[in-house]
Formats: structure tokens, C-alpha cells, sequence
């Protein structure tokens, strides 16, 4: 954990109300894919955590989905504008993990993680099978960086608008080593259930302070009380506890 | 003694900034960003006896100028505590330690303050009768003067250490209470734990948070909080520990005018782990700018 002011390089549209945001500021204490910064935006109290999804030298990449004050807050910020961060969040993904084919799964803005995971299962040399999930054609972002990567890729859309009709569970190839997943938690819950290999699995959860101090966001695993903004947000599929 | 050194209960602090339980852990995810010997000392979370997991999530909302809690006392229970907790604490912080205690029976609370009384590290035992978010304990006891003596007494018994009660202000006269204590031999007491609170999501048209109700802190309840230590300060002779708020140093200056001995700091360090730190930094300075030469003499302003 590492508390950092970060400039805003630059803002990008990507879809009606998904932004990517470009910042500039020491990146040393994100050590893995899947980890999280927190935001400290003017005129909110708590902070607002955003999953890492891009990292190149002191450059970060930010995806966030307009929902709520603090995220519109963000989309009206501008390039120069200065942002208190801690970053260097959460546990992340385990890249040892993933074998020779590791398969990512994304839906919506759980997307985004995945995307420096990727980019590091390539540089390692692995086949990378990506299948991103949206609601329709207009929310799809994305897929073309993945695609550039080098990635095998399989888009879904639940409407059939783009790629294959349905969810990302109708798209999984045959053939995978492990899966690395983040999305919202129906859809994790379907990947469990359909999965044949280990997986690591991202979850969100309302935070309080982000760095394992408030007790906020914890939730009960197969091995004891976790918290997911430390010990997770990536829980492996051995140790999840699907509540209710 | 440094210009910001302070008393608490027969124990010099080096300074008056404590962490606030619930709000510090154990101490460990804040010694990975600075030196927590710096501080006064802090209050560790809430303990029980028995380990809880607390309430189902969410257990945070945002509110402005401040967040309401519902978290519920989670806690790995008092012999987890002391086994790991605390041999843990021990590489990390060299001063003595508040133990925070919790309990949903009058012997609970007994036998946890003995457990913890029994730790050389434990300082003063803070007794918890106000939280909010849980069930036929924590705030019931807080909420009636005979209840309340009756957890100082049962507690009292079993400890030599300073006695700090955690008092809510969630009742219709806090100076009662705070007067309950202290016939019943309290030595201390800290002020205020969370002010009762709810949201509602408009998109579900449901409370935020799955408790439906949560705790009130941060700046926004500074000023109640203020008023109560002032309140309570006047009306006891036993010290008072004064939150609710605090985020900055001259907060800290005014909450000792007010007639606190020290401060306990909760919710900015959930925003800026590095708050008591900037805080303590800041108050030399604060000091100076308001002719203050040391804390000591700001007492019963």
C-alpha cells in the first residue's frame, strides 16, 4: 500500500456511460493484475476503489462505469487535475496459477482487470482464451485490445446484438488450464458451477476504507473470515462460500 | 515531558492521539505505512469472548462529511486476541496498548476484561456499552445508568488497570450516564460512539446497508460530540476521552478545551491512513498559532 498523488492524464469515452481515465503517479506498490486502488475524490468522504487495468511505467488505466456521485464526479474531472490515491491494493490475480491456457472471463466493467492479466500471461508466453460478456453491442469495449494482445477471444452479448447470443458460460472453449474471472456475482456464481479446473475469482463488495482496517467488506470462505479488500478481492474457487 | 504529552489515567501518552477501535485493526495494516510508536496509543477493535463475524454486508454507506457503520463487532474472540493479535502487536508497537472490550452479558464483559487484564501489554481496558449495531448487548448496557454501573462494577472486580467506558450518545442525558459510571468506579470515560444512523438506496428503495440501521461518524458529528465531552467533562471528575470526528489538528485543540484528556481518532483514518499521523505532526504548529504552550494547561478551559 502506497499513498500517491496521481495527475490525470487523459479521460476516454468508451461506451454511453463506460469511461477509461489515464493517471500519472508512482505505480510501485501494484504488484500484481487484479489488485485495486482507492480514490479520494473532493467533496466525498470515503473513498472510491477502482480495479487496476493497465499498468505501463508511471502511466495507470482506470476503468469505471458512471453510477453513482463519486463516479460522476470522476467523468467530470479533467487532464492536470490532481487525485490522492492508495494504491497497491488487494491481493490480485496469481499468474503461477494459470497453466499453459489459462482462460479469463469478464462481464461488464469486470472486464477491465483482466485486461493487465492478460497483457502478463502473454509477456509469459501462455495461450490466452478471453471471453468478454456484455449486455448488448453498444456496451462492448474492450474486445479489440484483448484481440491485440494476442488472446483467443470470444465475445457474448446477452441480446445477440455482437458475437455470440447469450452469456460467457455459452461461449467457454474446450480446452483450458485455469480460469481467472471478474464480473458481477450471478455471473461468477454460473462460472463456478460450470468450470472443470481451478479458477480465481474477483469480487466486489461496498468498502469502507479499502486497506483491511473497517471490517467493511468482509465475507465468510471455506477458510474463515476474509476480507476482500485484503485478503481478496481474488478468492480461489477451493475457498469460496457462496452465501444464501 | 514534551509540550504534548498528556495523562490518561495515572499513564503519561507522549501525545493525546489515539486511534479509535474499529477503526485501527490491530495496528498492523497502519505500521506497514509509518511508525505507530508514535502515537499516544491506540484502542484495538472491539473484543467479545465468543468470535463473531458481525452483521451481513453491506456494512458501509457514504454519507456527507461522514459514513455510517454497521459492521457488528467482528472479531476473532478474546483468546484468538491475545494468542495471535497481540503476540503480533508486540514486534510492532512498544507502548502500552487500550484493550476494547465488548460483551452481550454483564459476565462477558467480566470475563473478557479479565482475560485482557491479565495481558502486560493492555494499558487501560476501554469498555464498550454503546455499540450500535448489534443485538441485546453493546448499546443496551449504554443506555441505562444502573445497566452501565452494573458493567463498571463487574469489570472493576476483575481489573487493576484503568477502566475507560465507551459511552453512546444515543440517550436523552449523557451526563447521567457518565455519572453512573463514575459512582460505580469507573476511571475513565470515552465519548461518543457513533450517533444512530440510516440510509436508503433509491434505485432498490431499500436501506443501504443489510443492518438497515448503522453507526453515524466522521466530521459531520464533530460538533455533537464536542458538546457532550464539553457536558460530560464538567459534570465528572474522572478523565475524559473525547471523539467523535476528529480530523485535524485544531479538532484535537478543541476537544481538550472542551475538558478531554485525550482523543481518540476513528473515521479519518478509514479515508487517510496516514491521519494521526499528519495530526500529531500538526499540532506544534496549531499550538503556536493559538499561544498554547502545552496541552496540559488547555484542560477545563
Amino acid at each position: 500500500m502506497k499513498d500517491v498523488i496521481f495527475t490525470i492524464a487523459a479521460q476516454k469515452r468508451l461506451t454511453d456511460n463506460v469511461y477509461e481515465i489515464r493517471l500519472t503517479g508512482d505505480t510501485s506498490a501494484i504488484t500484481r493484475p487484479g489488485q485495486f486502488v482507492n480514490l479520494k475524490l473532493e467533496g466525498l468522504f470515503l473513498r472510491r476503489p477502482l480495479s487496476v487495468c493497465d499498468l505501463d511505467g508511471d502511466t495507470l488505466t482506470l476503468i469505471y462505469k458512471v453510477v453513482g456521485r463519486g463516479t460522476a464526479l470522476l467523468r467530470g474531472m479533467t487532464p492536470g487535475q490532481e487525485i490522492p490515491v492508495l494504491t497497491g491494493l488487494g491481493n490480485g490475480y496469481e499468474t503461477a496459477l494459470s497453466g499453459d491456457m489459462p482462460l479469463l472471463i469478464g462481464g461488464g466493467v469486470g472486464v477491465p482487470p483482466l485486461y493487465l492479466l492478460a497483457k502478463r500471461l502473454r509477456a509469459e508466453g501462455k495461450t490466452v482464451f478471453a471471453v468478454l460478456g456484455f449486455n448488448t453491442a453498444a456496451e462492448i469495449f474492450y474486445a479489440d485490445r484483448f484481440r491485440d494482445l494476442g488472446c483467443n477471444l470470444a465475445v457474448t452479448t446477452a441480446d445477440g446484438s455482437f458475437g455470440i447470443k447469450g452469456f460467457v458460460t455459452d461461449a467457454l472453449p474446450e480446452n483450458y488450464t485455469h480460469v481467472y474471472t471478474c464480473g458481477p456475482e450471478p455471473m461468477l456464481r454460473a462460472v463456478y458451477r460450470k468450470i472443470t479446473t481451478g479458477g480465481s475469482f474477483s469480487f466486489e463488495k461496498r468498502m469502507g476504507c479499502g486497506f483491511g482496517a473497517c471490517m467493511g467488506c468482509s465475507c465468510k470462505t471455506i477458510a474463515g473470515y476474509k476480507r476482500i479488500c485484503k485478503e481478496g478481492p481474488v478468492l480461489e474457487k477451493e475457498e469460496i462460500l457462496w452465501e444464501d | 515531558m514534551g509540550r504534548l504529552s498528556v495523562d490518561l489515567c495515572g499513564i503519561e501518552l507522549d501525545n493525546p492521539v489515539i486511534p479509535a477501535s474499529g477503526t485501527f485493526g490491530y495496528g498492523w495494516e497502519f505500521a506497514e505505512l509509518y511508525d505507530i510508536n508514535i502515537l499516544g496509543t491506540f484502542s484495538f477493535k472491539g473484543t467479545t469472548r465468543e468470535p463473531r463475524f458481525g452483521n451481513p454486508t453491506p456494512r458501509i454507506a457514504d454519507c456527507p462529511a461522514g459514513m455510517l457503520n454497521a459492521v457488528g463487532l467482528q472479531n476473532p474472540g478474546v483468546d484468538r486476541v491475545i494468542d495471535t493479535e497481540l503476540m503480533k502487536l508486540k514486534t510492532v508497537f512498544h507502548k502500552p496498548v487500550m484493550a476494547n472490550v465488548s460483551g452481550f452479558s454483564v459476565a462477558e464483559y467480566a470475563e473478557v476484561s479479565a482475560k485482557l487484564d491479565a495481558q502486560p501489554q493492555v494499558g487501560w481496558l476501554e469498555v464498550n456499552i454503546s455499540c450500535p449495531n448489534v443485538h441485546g448487548g453493546g448499546m443496551s448496557f449504554g443506555t441505562d445508568p444502573e445497566q452501565a454501573a452494573s458493567v463498571v462494577r463487574a469489570v472493576k472486580a476483575v481489573t487493576t488497570k484503568p477502566v475507560i467506558i465507551k459511552l453512546t450518545p444515543n440517550v436523552t442525558d449523557i451526563v447521567t450516564i457518565a455519572k453512573a459510571c463514575e459512582q460505580a468506579g469507573a476511571d475513565g470515560i470515552s465519548l461518543i460512539n457513533t450517533l444512530l444512523g440510516m440510509r436508503i438506496d433509491l434505485k432498490t428503495r431499500k436501506p443501504v446497508l443489510a443492518n438497515v440501521t448503522g453507526g453515524l461518524s466522521g466530521p459531520a458529528v464533530f460538533p455533537v460530540a464536542l458538546r457532550m465531552v464539553w457536558q460530560v467533562a464538567h459534570a465528572v471528575k474522572i478523565p475524559v476521552v473525547g471523539m467523535g470526528g476528529i480530523s485535524c489538528a485544531e479538532d484535537v485543540l478543541e476537544m481538550l478545551t472542551a475538558g478531554a484528556a485525550a482523543v481518540e481518532v476513528g473515521a479519518a483514518n478509514l479515508v487517510d491512513p496516514l491521519a494521526c499521523k499528519k495530526i500529531i505532526e500538526a499540532l506544534p504548529e496549531a499550538m503556536d498559532r493559538y499561544g498554547i504552550r502545552n496541552l496540559r494547561e488547555l484542560r477545563g478551559a
